[in-house]
């Protein structure tokens, strides 16, 4: 498979930002017409490598060469010339501008722009990739796996030699990640090199031919993905040899064994419980069109209630008319019982209900300190005689450090504190005041499997104590290996619902899509 | 050589970038001090040292600090807020306005009367003018930026259009309007100078927004919801009602300033009653890192050279726009000098990323 | 009660020029993504400096170069500020504004202390005879070249493009090899010598003289017509056209007696509220540029 000479090569690659070495000199290559994977998760340094490989980062030592040329890459310009092309992980297009644009962009002088050539041109390197996509669209219309084709049209519209793909199938349906397969499996017989990054095992297992395993900015292994089993990638991975739990299986994406049945916490078993959390017919329009469509939904005291989907179908909207930061148009949502339809951010803090955002750093005030962000949301209780009472607050700051385990003094910025600290003081301040219900949105999203493993720890300690938790996620392993139910969210409805036992990928992918099934 | 993010700054960072800033904003000041043909170093003592030397000089800077003590804790609020008021000049000067409405009309007023309803009276005016943008804003997300500096010049044209017309100068004919009651005469803080309790006033007002920014949850929200807004508002923190408060509160303090120019110094209503006085409330409180003492630091410090400018413009023949050439300047270089602060010089460049054996492979 | 129409669409297109030439000097550097507060002194800048060297050289031509470098100057301060340093926008704007006129006062009464010096020779009428079209050629260029260049320029030209793309989207456009850096200082230098001419057609074309209060807030009268053309070239010379509109209407007023107990400050202040009042109407809830107000920062 691999050919004699390596295409791209990168040598001893080391990157510090300031103590931490987030690359250790890494040596990676890629042959024409080859699939490497790059194996890791998050936070092991796959992105900052991607990012020096397209010049929007300096390293401090190594090289990166082409054909075995050292080649000094300085901008992404330097690395299109060179024939790289990058597909980022958060998608780099204009969505005010038409997908011509969007593709012509990066060729472009500065005088006039033929527009009808570029249409041309663009549409014959969509025919190349084997994409048809309308290219007078505008890209703020097109879906998320439309816009990631648009992205790979515009990386091969260069020379381009070796394709970069930072996480691809992160945000993308089961069948968008076929399709993707395909087109990735077209373009290595055109002998394009291709660099697949990503911490899902199962992805890396099917499409590549070598995986090279990246642990804490090490390259910890390559394997000849064909002779190396799934096991001994997941324990080159994190660093173990024992059998990975649930979580870390999940995690990276193995198959997850079925959930041994919880006794005594049979949701729905007993008819006199009051569900903690209860939606009816909740709705929320915007400009005449429905975002929430009279969404119906129980979370009983003792469950975890998983919410799965594409982004995109309502799930923003949703965690808002949950959260009060969005008043829904019609309906009524209960929180143990008390209607809270109508409260204020407030109101609902108080009735029960717990907060934790997939936005994680626009729920904190990165300026301020972390017991500040603490008690932020309860301010009232910590008022005495209309001054705070700072005593109270570093008293409960403290207790709530020690108690989340949070690696932070109390008069810490936030923002100088890690993803996973970070997402410790907002399931602290959310945990804080024993809420019946958790509405918890990507609640792992960016996470190393320490933090993952804690958060998860947390979400099944709070049902064990009887509360409720709502997990929207697009992560399907996060969903099964997690929820008692999965009720699937699509184009703003939820469109069925089914028991874990039964929610094979399979099964939660045709849902996702619009295909209803009964609960 | 290039520049590098620092991972940690040390202690001395800031303080010494400090100095630079205001050694860079003195050495290209002396530029239009030669250009007019001064010594710098002599002009300098002057701008800066003479003023503080003497007594008397330095109850002229008191003075001189007392408005733009009011505009700078008037613009740091609204900044503290994210809402970006820059028509302090426009409130300070319908505050003057309204004040001089109550002493046209009620001229007899004892002064236990006048003086409260005088600073009642500017401070309503200046809140009136900032309540529509900030009115517009909550409403129609209009951008405040834009409607209060439109406003600014509105508000002159309202001064000089009352001057003109109804309040021109019943003795003189001039356009100043006639002068007050004496009971709108603010008195001496210190009897025998003319540093007038329109100071003691804005040191109370200051002392006011530090205990609220400091102290109360009112503080802590405003804060944030100036900081991280979508945050705050996560967190249920009324953000627009804030802000809009926040501004009418910046205008209304504003407005106190013009009050207390009126009723403090010149005792009627002027075409010049404002010099810049808002606008320079946006270097006063900038500088001052939105903070209460900061903002009363750079009010005294610019009063300074105010002072130091009149008497400069006096003796050297060096015209009074040189502290506004300073203050200007100083705004420019501290904010550039905390912005490179948090970089360090790197002596090896890009060359260094080839390690000696790579660059063997290459050649 | 008689109007002269004539006479009012003329003084409309001579008062509309500065607010065009820096109106879209102002609409360059916003698609970019920079609020360019720095326009009131710019213009003051370049009204300033073209007077001073048409004064002494007596020639208006070198006088325009001279604004066009200086607003060049400004820009590139501008951009040194919030592009390369990362600034807050608002604040280095303003500060750059009160640096500039400062600086220009302090000039002029150095030079000029109590006088009032006039230029013998300054920019003349074409067409002096003949109605609405006797005006000054920077009025002709304004809208004959000007404006349906920069629209032709943004939304034709790979330029055009980058602009665009830097002010939605600026990691988009460095991840497309377009320098975001590069991007913003020449529109904050092509913008700020626009702003410079807008300024310098009223010392070197209009008046002939300087005076403290030359440009009286036109600058942020601009900046209100860039958010009410939704960033768009044509809207911005309508709501010009608009403004001077407004504001020849109150010259013609103030010289017909039905109105001239309406004190001249008032109808001053008329265009200033008719731009608030269209803002009002249809500012409200715009689509500003994505990356507005922002500084990039690679990484």
């Amino acid at each position: 498979m691999t050919s004699t000479r390596p295409l791209l090569e990168l040598n001893g690659i080391t990157k510090r930002f300031g103590d931490l070495v987030a690359n250790d000199s890494v040596s990676v290559s890629v042959a024409s017409g080859e699939v490497v994977a790059m194996l890791g998760e998050n936070g092991a340094g796959k992105s900052t490598l991607m990012k020096i490989v397209y010049g929007l980062v300096r390293p401090d030592a190594g090289t990166i060469s082409m054909d075995g040329r050292v080649l000094d890459i300085g901008s992404p310009r330097d690395a299109m010339d060179a024939g790289i092309g990058m597909v980022t992980q958060e998608f780099s297009l204009v969505e005010t501008m038409t997908v011509t644009e969007n593709v012509a962009l990066s060729s472009v002088g500065l005088g006039r722009v033929d527009v009808r050539a570029a249409r041309q041109r663009v549409m014959d390197a969509m025919d190349r990739v084997g994409v048809h996509i309308e290219p007078e669209r505008m890209v703020s219309t097109l879906s998320i796996g439309e816009r990631q084709r648009v992205e790979i049209v515009k990386a091969l519209f260069h020379e381009c030699r070796v394709l970069i793909l930072d996480e691809p199938t992160a945000v993308l349906t089961p069948q968008d990640v076929r399709a993707l397969f395909t087109t990735i499996g077209r373009l290595r017989g055109t002998g394009l090199g291709v660099l697949f990054v990503s911490h899902k095992l199962r992805e890396v297992a099917e499409i590549s031919e070598r995986v090279v395993v990246l642990r804490r900015g090490r390259l910890v292994g390559e394997r000849v993905t064909a002779e190396a089993t799934t096991k001994e990638l997941a324990d080159l991975m994190m660093g173990t040899a024992a059998a990975p739990d649930q979580d870390t299986a999940a995690a990276v994406g193995l198959p997850v064994r079925e959930k041994p049945a919880v006794g005594g916490s049979e949701p729905g078993g007993t008819a006199e419980q009051v569900p903690v959390l209860r939606m009816t017919d909740v709705t929320l329009e915007r400009e005449g069109r429905p975002l929430l469509d009279r969404v119906s939904l129980d979370v009983m005291p003792g469950e975890i209630v998983g919410l799965a989907g594409i982004s995109g179908n309502g799930q923003t909207e949703l965690m808002n008319v949950l959260a009060g930061t969005d008043i829904p148009t019609d309906g009524r949502i209960e929180v143990d019982g008390t209607d809270v339809t109508h409260l204020d951010i407030a109101g609902r803090l108080e009735a029960g209900l717990g907060r934790l955002t997939e936005d994680r750093r626009g729920s904190v005030l990165p300026q301020q300190s972390v017991e500040h962000n603490l008690v932020i949301e309860d301010l009232r209780s910590f008022t005495r005689r209309g001054m705070l009472d700072k005593a109270a607050i570093r008293t409960h700051a403290e207790g709530l450090i020690e108690r989340f385990d949070i690696r932070a003094a109390p008069t810490d910025a936030v923002a100088t504190l890690s993803g996973g600290n970070m997402q410790k003081v907002l399931l602290a301040r959310a945990l804080a005041r024993r809420p019946r219900v958790l509405v918890a949105a990507q609640p792992t999203r960016g996470l190393d499997i320490g933090a993952y493993q804690y958060v998860h720890t947390q979400l099944q300690e709070l049902r064990g104590s009887g509360a409720g938790v709502l997990l929207i996620s697009e992560d399907l392993d996060e969903l099964r290996s997690l929820c008692d139910r999965i009720l699937v969210l699509f184009r703003g409805a939820v469109t069925g619902g089914l028991a874990v036992k039964d929610a094979t990928s399979e099964r939660l992918g045709a849902m996702m899509t619009g295909e209803s099934v009964a609960v | 050589m290039r520049l590098v993010l620092r991972g940690h700054e040390p202690r001395w960072v800031a303080p010494v970038a400090f100095v630079v800033a205001v050694l860079v904003t003195v050495a290209l000041s002396a530029i239009p001090i030669r250009l007019a043909g001064a010594n710098p170093p002599a002009a300098f003592e002057r701008y800066l040292v003479t003023p503080l030397s003497s007594t008397l000089g330095i109850y002229e800077v008191m003075l001189t600090a007392t408005p733009l003590l009011f505009t700078g804790i008037a613009v740091a609020i609204a900044f503290r807020a994210g809402y970006w008021n820059i028509g302090a000049e426009g409130q300070f000067l319908i505050g003057a306005v309204a004040t001089t409405a109550l002493a046209l009309n009620f001229p007899g007023l004892p002064a236990v009367v006048a003086l409260p309803l005088g600073f009642v009276a500017g401070a309503l005016g200046g809140l009136a003018w900032a309540w529509l943008p900030a009115w517009l804003k909550r409403r129609g997300e209009i951008d405040e930026v834009v409607t209060t500096l439109l406003l600014n010049p509105v508000a002159l044209l309202v001064v000089q259009g009352l001057l003109n017309g109804p309040w021109r100068n019943s003795q003189t004919g001039f356009t100043d309007s006639d002068r007050f009651g004496s009971g709108y005469d603010l008195p001496s803080l210190v009897p025998g100078t003319r540093v007038h309790w329109g100071f003691g006033v804005a040191m109370v007002v200051i002392a006011i927004t530090w205990f609220v920014f400091g102290k109360t949850a009112v503080g802590m929200q405003v804060r944030a919801a100036g900081q991280a807004p979508e945050a705050a508002r996560f967190s249920g923190i009324p953000v627009d009602r804030l802000r809009f408060r926040s501004a009418l509160v910046s205008g209304a303090i504003a407005g106190l300033g013009g009050a207390s120019q009126v009723m403090g110094v010149q005792h009627q209503l002027t075409q010049g009653i404002s010099n810049n006085y808002g606008y320079t409330g946006v270097i006063v409180a900038t500088l001052g890192g939105l903070t209460a003492l900061g903002v009363v630091l750079v009010a005294v410090l610019l009063a300074d050279i105010a002072v130091g400018a009149e008497n400069v413009s006096l003796v050297l023949q060096v015209p009074t726009q040189l502290g506004a050439i300073f203050g200007a300047l100083l705004l420019l270089t501290v904010l550039s000098a905390m912005s490179l602060r948090q970089y360090r010089i790197s002596w090896s460049g890009r060359r260094r990323r080839r390690t000696p054996a790579a660059a063997e492979e290459s050649s | 009660m008689s109007i002269n129409v004539l006479a009012l669409l003329s003084a409309t297109l001579t008062i509309a020029t500065p607010l065009v030439w820096a109106g879209i000097g102002e609409l360059i550097v916003e698609k970019t993504g920079v609020l360019n507060l720095g326009i009131e002194g710019t213009m003051y800048f370049g009204a300033f400096t073209g007077f001073l060297v048409a004064l002494r050289s007596g020639s208006p031509w070198l006088g325009l170069v001279t604004a066009i470098v200086s607003g060049v100057v400004a820009g590139l301060l501008m951009a040194l500020l919030t592009v390369t340093l990362g600034l807050n926008q608002h604040v280095s704007g303003l500060g750059l504004t009160l640096l500039l006129i400062a600086v220009c006062e302090f000039t002029f009464r150095l030079l000029y202390a109590g006088k009032r010096p006039t230029l013998d020779n300054k920019f003349h009428v074409w067409l002096p005879d003949v109605p609405v079209v006797d005006q000054h050629w920077l009025t002709y260029v304004a809208f004959l070249v000007l404006a349906p260049g920069a629209w032709w320029v943004l939304r034709s030209t790979g330029m055009g493009y980058r602009i665009h793309a830097v002010g939605e989207n600026f990691e988009a456009a460095d991840v497309a090899g377009i320098s975001v850096t590069a991007t913003r200082y020449v529109a904050l230098m092509v913008g700020g010598a626009l702003m410079a001419i807008g300024g310098a057609f009223l010392t070197l074309s209009v008046l002939g003289n300087f005076t403290l209060d030359i440009i009286n807030g036109r600058g942020w009268v601009c900046i209100a017509l860039v958010i009410f053309a939704k960033w768009r070239v044509w809207p911005v010379v309508l709501g010009a056209l608009i403004f001077a509109g407004t504001d020849a209407l109150q010259l013609q007023l103030a010289i017909t007696t039905a109105f001239s107990s309406i004190p001249r400050e008032l109808m001053l202040a008329l265009p200033y509220l008719a731009v608030i009042a269209a803002l009002a109407v249809w500012g409200r809830k715009v689509h500003y540029p994505a990356s507005y107000l922002k500084a990039y920062r690679r990484g």
